[in-house]
């Protein structure tokens, strides 16, 4: 059967026996690189494109469909586009600062791609540490919106800045926990083995309720998060014109705008890793012929069916409900998901030592 | 002399549980990688639409956006300290959920014991939070 597993494996033992072994190595790296900047921008550019065509079928109107068949070609001109415009740095700024903060946004995202499991047997990187290392990378990106947003001299950009601080560092606490719960139920931080360990059935559906309130609240938190609507304050048209990106034009633009979409990805692809399963296959019990066909379907299309569904998710949210006000957002937090994440810790523990789960 | 032996037996878990999970530094090359790939993206992209793009630099345009009208006052105006407080309750309680990360690998060797610590660790966490609920550090609205 035709796999990204057994393609990869195909071009390794090709190489291996067409070059020596250190020429393999290095055409391996080197295609390891396009591979991750071929990803990087396929993604920007589907996310983009879905995330204005889902906003048109919300509205009822037909959205960007005048380049190429259905407008697919719309975010590539688009991005054309943006390429060929002057990068201004406004008067006063802070040089350094303001030119930092899109590198540093950009490399979190894209560095934090590496670990996710793509499909059986696909991952850049398998690495013992990787939750811990996804939950540390991921929250560079706050320094890079705060660079941005002291840097700009502008006012909206500041408080864009501060609000858009406040609610990452607030909405990690609760992503961490439930993020936790996960952990303690597969007792490792391996990605690869969290997968794993869901053969048998997805977390979601083996930890009964407490690691659904988990998922909740893992959605919610990384919604807020990458500052998606309704939590999407730091950027609040209405109020702060565009938030901490004011002030950046052409491709420094561009490049917030990409790592945005390329964080949502990976929000909701280590949502669909953790609690469903990541590649795994969907089964019940002892159906032998409905497992055997789902077997079938490649693992790679679960798990990007399973982050798609999550992604919609997301969109649908932006379109469903308002946005919230600033002491909303940190009431909702700080009162009400913390504690309850914190005491569904507590359960999920006692569900791990007494083994209630199947 | 109960705790010493119980901080022993914590540290042998501990050494235990490195033993298994021992990493080195080869294990990094592929972030090394692609952190290279991700610069040298970043700065391609960078590098390109500088040579492509226009510059016709003004003094109107260099100003900072204010909806059209001329830019008052310093931009770095003061914000509210609630933020800071934030920030600062943000390091605490982020501390305790990263101490977590540990006791959740490994705490099944642990068993009851360890369920018993954390269960205080968590209580004592609780009582933290409680007091600055009480103290109105997370009220916001004046």
């Amino acid at each position: 059967m035709l796999s990204l597993e057994n393609i990869i494996n195909g071009i390794h033992t090709w190489l291996n026996n067409t070059f020596d072994p250190t020429l393999a190595l290095t055409c391996e790296f080197v295609l390891l690189g396009i591979t991750a900047i071929a990803i990087f921008a396929v993604l920007g550019l589907v996310l983009v494109l879905m995330e204005r065509k889902v906003a048109a079928i919300m509205q009822i109107r037909k959205g960007p469909n005048r380049v190429g068949p259905f407008g697919m070609f719309q975010t590539v001109a688009d991005t054309l586009k943006l390429i060929m415009k002057e990068g201004l740095t406004p008067d006063g700024a802070d040089k350094v600062l303001f030119n930092l903060a899109p590198f540093i946004v950009m490399i979190a995202a894209m560095l934090l791609l590496a670990p996710i499991p793509f499909a059986k047997g696909v991952q850049m990187w398998d690495i013992n540490i990787g939750v811990l290392f996804i939950s540390a990378v991921s929250s560079i990106s706050v320094i890079g919106i705060l660079m941005a947003g002291w840097a700009s001299n502008n006012k909206y950009s500041l408080l864009g800045a501060m609000r858009s601080g406040a609610q990452i560092v607030s909405y990690e606490l609760s992503a961490g926990l439930s993020v936790i719960t996960i952990v303690i139920l597969t007792g490792s931080l391996q990605l690869s083995e969290i997968v794993n360990a869901q053969q048998n059935g997805w977390w979601i559906f083996k930890g009964h309720i407490p690691v659904l309130i988990s998922f909740v609240t893992f959605i919610i938190a990384v919604t807020a998060e990458t500052n998606r609507a309704p939590f999407d304050l730091a950027e609040a048209e209405s109020e702060l014109t565009a938030g901490f990106h004011t002030e950046y034009s052409g491709m420094k633009f561009a490049l917030f705008f990409l790592a945005e979409y390329i964080n949502i990805f990976i929000a909701c692809a280590i949502g669909a890793t953790l609690f469903l399963g990541g590649w795994m296959p969907f089964h019940i019990g002892n159906w032998e012929g409905f497992n055997a066909i789902m077997d079938y379907i490649p693992s790679s299309i679960w798990f990007v069916g399973k982050t798609f569904f999550l992604i919609f998710l997301m969109m649908w949210f932006r379109w469903t409900f308002p946005r919230l006000r600033v002491d909303q957002l940190l009431n909702l937090e700080w009162k009400y998901l913390l504690p309850i994440s914190m005491l569904n810790l507590l359960v999920v523990t006692v569900m791990a030592i007494m083994g209630w789960y199947f | 002399m109960s705790l010493n032996r119980r901080s022993i037996n914590y540290c042998i878990i501990f050494a235990l549980y490195l033993n298994t999970m021992q990493s080195t530094a080869s294990d990094y090359l592929p972030i090394a990688i692609t952190f290279m790939v991700a610069l040298g993206f970043v700065v391609l992209v960078m590098v390109v639409s500088h040579l492509v793009g226009p510059k016709n630099i003004s003094k109107t345009k260099l100003e900072p956006f204010e909806c059209g009208i001329e830019p008052q006052g310093n931009a770095r105006v003061p914000f509210s300290i609630k933020y800071f407080l934030v920030a600062i309750l943000f390091v605490l309680f982020d501390v305790e959920v990263i101490f977590m990360y540990p006791w959740a690998v490994n705490f099944k060797g642990l068993a009851l014991k360890g369920l018993l610590e954390m269960f205080s660790f968590i209580g004592v966490f609780l009582i933290g939070f409680y007091y600055i609920l009480k103290k109105g550090a997370l009220t916001w609205e004046d």
